[in-house]
């Protein structure tokens, strides 16, 4: 990075004997600073995030009750992620794909969450009609793409719509999340070739959360620094707090620019932490409830961001009120959601093709 | 010594060339490892090493000449201390075609045609009668293979449609590793005509993207032996999408590239995976035996709204059909095609063992069964109508598919006739199809594991109790 390589040793000037720093072989993006937001915009990215954890909260519950089946990933703890990230996008232009973590990805984009978890109990109202589920939901309208169950498939999606955006010259960015397992996938790094190879505008997002189902980062990665995952592609990396919503939304603006200005893709390492387990059906043996509880107590980006609200003077009262709010909304949609007909039992022969032949 | 430079076989389905250029003269002087020649082969132009030292003494097939047959004397080169012009009269006739003609003596080291099974797969095209009631009486007719017939319908459609474009290993520079995509490059630039990577999961997962978003990607794999490694997303990201999101998620995309056995590749690249594909509800799967077909049935797959996965053969590029002369030849999806009829037992069969099927229904006319030849053409949807009333009409089936036995496209048709055609049948219906093994390498072992033509016309027979 260029800060510690100038930061290194002396200058030139004063130890004539010392041979000149390196000079980077390859052009990177200065380092991200963090994002100065005023009261309006920490408020609105405080409700996303509350929006996001009450939602999955309500979701973990519905499941408890059966009204959720199959699998279910929950996204608490990952919230400055999407937030950060989705809240500089153009949302006219721009595209977002993700893997089965997708829940607060579609929230922070705007989709309306009744629909979200009307998908997730399977009713007609959902947003894939009840045949996606949990892990796969699209919006065509909102160019939210999936939503894909495979692990690391949608990094080379992504790239084909980055493909599209470049072809059509439509301006448009993608941005594909990932998680920290899918970043040993073969197809991600075949991706990353053609990315970097053809300049795709293309962010790719790996959030880690630190734990690939139940294996931790060290024990699945030779390499567990995963923003220098890009660099023998020339694609640059960088290593955000993704527990900061305010850092988080630094490297996008960071990250956007580098994209917008033809430079190709581009690589964001998010540190962070998920609370549940990887699906609802995961008893989390794998790490101690005080390690959980000590992320909780020391990082949680929902109330870091609420102690800076209300050092800028937000009222503990207008806090609340949003609670209420948020409250209200997830309330709602689990009532349309549980309230909501099954499909048609012809639903199960449309879609397969769009076409009749 | 004397040396005899024989037109060498520079690909495994390589049987004439042309002599496209000489780049040494007579009286030269050459040494090993100089190009001689370029010769354009079936798949490409290559250069043509000198494996021997010498001078030059005699060209005798000029450069340009087309259809130079494999084994061919095409020059004479004298051996060090000897005299070019006496090594030049040493070949009596320096006629061209006296050479040809004189050419294949055993004993001279002679490069023979490759021996492989997969030649008899391909032997009736020449016979091969193609009508289809989709022709209006009277159209023109054009002669093309079926690799110029694909080019053109790839072509035709991006010059209507900018958000068609290809891409794949070496479809653009390299004008296609079986020379498919040839002049698209040129007519249509490096933005629609892509190079990728040796990377099919990759790219596949692209292509899917691309479409995903809104363009028309036509995606080639060399072969589809390579596309195993791209399964994943034909079937879980560009097959299921569409129903998983409840219809808002569209996936126009083209698999396509050669599929089934090639000749002398052994097993890892000979493999029909027609079942394969066919087996996944929301993909299109659809494998021409003729050039009309594959026109027209490409160009329909390009339009289409849906992923569909386009399964050409190596060994029916270089076969010329009669193909429509028509603006825009466009066939419709899931239609089969009564390519010969009979009354006695039908044969269903698609892509290159159609051509089994239809020698196979010559012979037996000799002896007085007349077998109608159902091309299925598309294999998803089946057209299962045509099929059913093929069957009630001759009350016999008999399945001929280049490809393994178990659950295939000939095990599915069995079941269609079984289910559906219980009445009609007067026999069991048959399956002729490869030997259900690994492809192997040995020339013999190849002929054997291949269907073949004397096997379908036995099961006619059988079920003809005749």
């Amino acid at each position: 990075m260029a800060k510690a390589a100038s930061s290194k040793r002396s200058s030139p000037e004063k130890d004539a004997t010392a041979s000149p720093p390196p000079t980077p072989n390859r052009p990177r993006p200065p380092e991200p600073k963090r994002h100065k937001a005023d009261k309006a915009e920490m408020l609105e990215y405080y409700r996303q995030m509350l929006l996001i954890r009450r939602f999955e909260e309500r979701a973990g519950q519905l499941y408890g009750l059966g009204l959720i089946g199959g699998f279910c990933h929950l996204y608490i703890g990952q919230e400055a992620v999407a937030v950060g990230l989705q809240s500089a996008m153009d949302f006219s232009k721009d595209s977002v794909i993700t893997g089965y973590r997708d829940h607060g990805h579609m929230l922070a984009y705007g989709i309306d969450p009744k629909v979200i978890m009307a998908e997730l109990t399977g009713r007609e109202a959902g947003i894939s009609k009840g045949k996606g589920g949990s892990m796969h939901m699209f919006s065509v309208e909102h160019k939210f793409y999936g939503g894909h169950g495979i692990v690391g498939a949608q990094v080379p999606l992504g790239a084909g719509l980055a493909f599209k955006h470049k072809y059509a010259g439509d301006g448009g960015v993608c941005l594909a999340y990932f998680g920290d397992g899918a970043a040993n996938q073969g197809q991600v790094y075949e991706a990353f070739n053609m990315a970097s190879l053809w300049a795709l505008p293309i962010i790719f997002v790996i959030e880690n959360n630190q734990y690939a189902m139940g294996t931790s980062v060290n024990r699945a990665s030779a390499e567990d620094q995963l923003y220098k995952r890009g660099e023998s592609f020339r694609i640059p990396g960088l290593q955000v707090d993704g527990m900061d919503v305010l850092e988080v939304r630094g490297a996008a603006t960071t990250a956007l620019e580098w994209v917008r200005s033809g430079k190709g893709p581009i690589l964001l390492e998010l540190k962070t932490y998920r609370y549940r387990g990887h699906s609802m059906s995961d008893p989390a043996k794998y790490r101690s409830r005080e390690e959980v509880q000590a992320v909780r107590d020391k990082s949680d980006p929902i109330e870091a961001l609420k102690r800076e609200l209300e050092k800028a003077g937000v009222s503990e009262d207008e806090l609340k009120s949003i609670d209420k709010d948020i409250r209200a909304i997830v309330a709602e949609s689990a009532d349309f959601a549980e309230q909501s007909p099954e499909p048609d039992p012809s639903e199960l022969y449309t879609d397969v093709l769009v076409e009749s032949y | 010594m004397t040396i005899e430079i024989k037109m060498p076989a520079l690909s495994p389905t390589m049987e004439e060339g042309t002599l496209a250029k000489w780049l040494v003269k007579e009286g030269d002087t050459v040494s090993s490892g100089d190009i001689l020649a370029e010769i354009e082969t079936d798949k490409a132009t290559m250069e043509f090493e000198a494996v021997d030292e010498g001078t030059v003494a005699k060209i005798l097939i000029p450069e340009g000449t087309d259809e130079v047959k494999v084994g061919t004397v095409i020059a004479v080169l004298a051996g060090e201390g000897e005299d070019a012009s006496a090594a030049a009269e040493a070949p009596a006739k320096p006629e061209p075609k006296a050479v040809q003609e004189e050419a294949p003596a055993p004993e001279s080291g002679e490069p023979t045609k490759m021996e492989t099974g997969a030649r008899n797969l391909v032997a009736s095209v020449e016979k091969a009668e193609i009508r289809d009631p989709e022709v209006p009486e009277g159209t023109e007719m054009v002669r093309m293979t079926v690799r110029e017939a694909l080019r053109d319908a790839m072509a035709e459609e991006m010059r209507t449609d900018d958000r068609v474009f290809v891409m794949g290993e070496e479809v653009a520079e390299y004008q296609g590793a079986y020379k498919v995509t040839q002049g698209l490059l040129e007519e249509f630039g490096d933005r629609r005509v892509i190079d990728t990577p040796i990377t099919e999961y990759g790219f596949a997962g692209v292509g899917t993207g691309a479409a995903m978003g809104g363009l028309r990607p036509i995606v080639e794999f060399m072969t589809f032996n390579f596309a195993m490694q791209a399964i994943d997303h034909i079937i879980n990201s560009a097959a299921k999408t569409n129903y998983m999101s409840g219809g808002q998620m569209r996936i126009p995309i083209v698999f396509r590239g050669p599929n089934g056995a090639a000749a002398r590749v052994a097993a890892q690249h000979s493999q029909n995976f027609a079942a394969w594909y066919a087996h996944v509800p929301g993909l299109v799967v659809i494998a021409p035996y003729s050039a009309a077909d594959a026109k027209g049935l490409m160009k329909a797959a390009i339009r289409s709204e849906d992923p569909v996965v386009f399964l050409e053969n190596e060994l029916m590029y270089g076969q010329s059909f009669d193909v429509p002369k028509l603006d825009d030849y466009v066939l419709p999806i899931g239609k089969a095609r009564i390519a010969r009829e009979g009354k006695d037992v039908t044969f269903v069969s698609y892509s290159i063992g159609v051509g089994v099927a239809l020698d196979a229904a010559g012979k037996l006319a000799e002896e007085g069964i007349e077998a109608e030849v159902v091309d299925l053409r598309t294999l998803r949807p089946l057209d299962r109508e045509t099929v059913l009333k093929s069957l009630a009409k001759t009350n016999r089936i008999v399945c001929v598919e280049e490809g393994w036995p178990t659950c295939s496209i000939s095990a599915e048709i069995a079941a269609i006739a079984m289910e559906e055609g219980f009445d009609d049948l007067d026999a069991p219906v048959l399956r002729v199809t490869n030997v259900d093994v690994p492809l192997p390498y040995a020339a013999n072992l190849e002929k054997l594991a291949l269907v073949k033509v004397e096997d379908v016309v036995a099961a006619a027979k059988k079920v003809c109790y005749r």
